[in-house]
């Protein structure tokens, strides 16, 4: 490294972490420390019932979108083969590993061969 | 003289390591190390800091999107109050997750602040994911190991990219795809698990409409909150229904 760092930017970067820390960490603990008293509350029980299967839902349509290529030729085949694939596997065998292996292995061999 | 901490090292790997977790977690790894190798090389090919900056961002920030925006940040010398804002809104889908893990983490002890820093979306997906017993402790402890190996991930990858910068180049494109198929799975383990598919619904239906009507950096953060409120309205229906059929029967239980 050929690059001589001041302190002052050593110093900037520092903070900026120590910023960016706090305010990442403020929002993982924000619910802990105002909700908390009100964990058996029925509706924070409602929230922790059904929430986590809707955003899990939510992570897949997002993430599936952004992972494909939509436009002409593909039509995002190129990530919903890899997913069906996913979601036919983990239904006959229920092996966790086994589904995700299989379609990242698609997904990655439509991505490198360029086959879409 | 050279102190041998090799065998304290294998006792504390022995003591860590737990097969279980491991292979719960191998998906993650399989994620974290590729796309925090992707940030480690942004953060010394686009910034003059040294590699070490990657790994400590990563061992104290711990958010995927946040760092690799963070990167531009860095680059615009942005002052700190708009560091503060730019990650707090980034990262406000967090704020949801706690609320469905309020009595899972309660009684965590020193581990309780852990299990709330290392809260991403992926470990939040394998926390609310997996099958649990009754021994609150213990599962605890489990919590806590697979927030720590998935964060080692993330660290590791990191601090490869920023050390390999563009040194070494190996074709692993698309294999962060193991995100999105750990994600399939755990939507359908969710819905076994529930035996209602109206939450899943609810979540594609709150990403649809956000990928829609929403620019790129806010649909996550607005398919959360969309999700959000449409479980209150399903609350707030189902308290009525409820009431109606206590009403009906007049007095009679409702199971929750």
């Amino acid at each position: 490294m050929d690059s001589v760092l001041s302190a002052d930017s050593t110093a900037y970067l520092l903070a900026f972490i120590a910023v960016g820390t706090a305010a990442t960490f403020a929002t993982r603990v924000i619910p802990f420390a105002f909700f908390s008293r009100h964990s058996e509350h029925p509706l924070i029980q409602h929230l922790g019932r059904y929430l986590p299967a809707a955003v899990m839902s939510l992570l897949v349509v997002i993430f599936l979108l952004r992972s494909g290529h939509w436009s002409a030729p593909m039509l995002g085949l190129d990530a919903l083969v890899p997913s069906l694939v996913v979601v036919a596997l983990h239904l006959w065998r229920r092996n966790a590993l086994l589904s995700i292996i299989a379609g990242t292995a698609c997904y990655m061999v439509f991505q490198q061969s360029g086959l879409f | 003289m050279v102190y041998d901490a090799s065998p304290l090292c294998i006792t504390v790997c022995l003591i860590v390591f737990n097969r279980s977790v491991f292979q719960l977690t191998l998906p993650v790894l399989f994620g974290y190390v590729p796309l925090g190798m992707a940030f480690g090389v942004l953060f010394v090919t686009q910034l003059d800091y040294p590699w070490w900056g990657a790994t400590l961002m990563s061992v104290a920030i711990y958010a995927g999107a946040g760092q690799i925006l963070a990167i531009s940040l860095l680059a615009a010398h942005a002052g700190l109050l708009e560091v503060f804002v730019a990650l707090f809104v980034l990262n406000a889908r967090h704020l949801f997750y706690g609320l469905s893990l309020l009595g899972r983490f309660r009684g965590a002890g020193w581990r309780k602040a852990y299990l709330i820093f290392g809260l991403t979306d992926e470990t939040y997906s394998l926390l609310t994911s997996r099958k649990r017993h009754d021994n609150g402790s213990d599962e605890q402890r489990k919590d806590a190991l697979i927030t720590f190996y998935n964060q080692c991930y993330w660290i590791l990858g990191s601090t490869l990219g920023a050390l390999l910068g563009r040194a070494v180049e190996f074709d692993s494109t698309g294999i962060e795809f193991a995100l999105v198929a750990l994600f399939i799975v755990l939507t359908i383990e969710q819905y076994k698990g529930l035996g209602e598919s109206l939450p899943v619904w609810i979540g594609a239906a709150s990403a649809g409409l956000c990928l829609a009507v929403l620019p790129a950096d806010q649909q996550l953060i607005g398919a959360v909150v969309v999700a959000t409120l449409t479980l209150l309205g399903h609350y707030r229906l189902n308290q009525r229904r409820t009431a109606a059929n206590d009403a009906h029967r007049n007095g009679g239980h409702s199971h929750g």
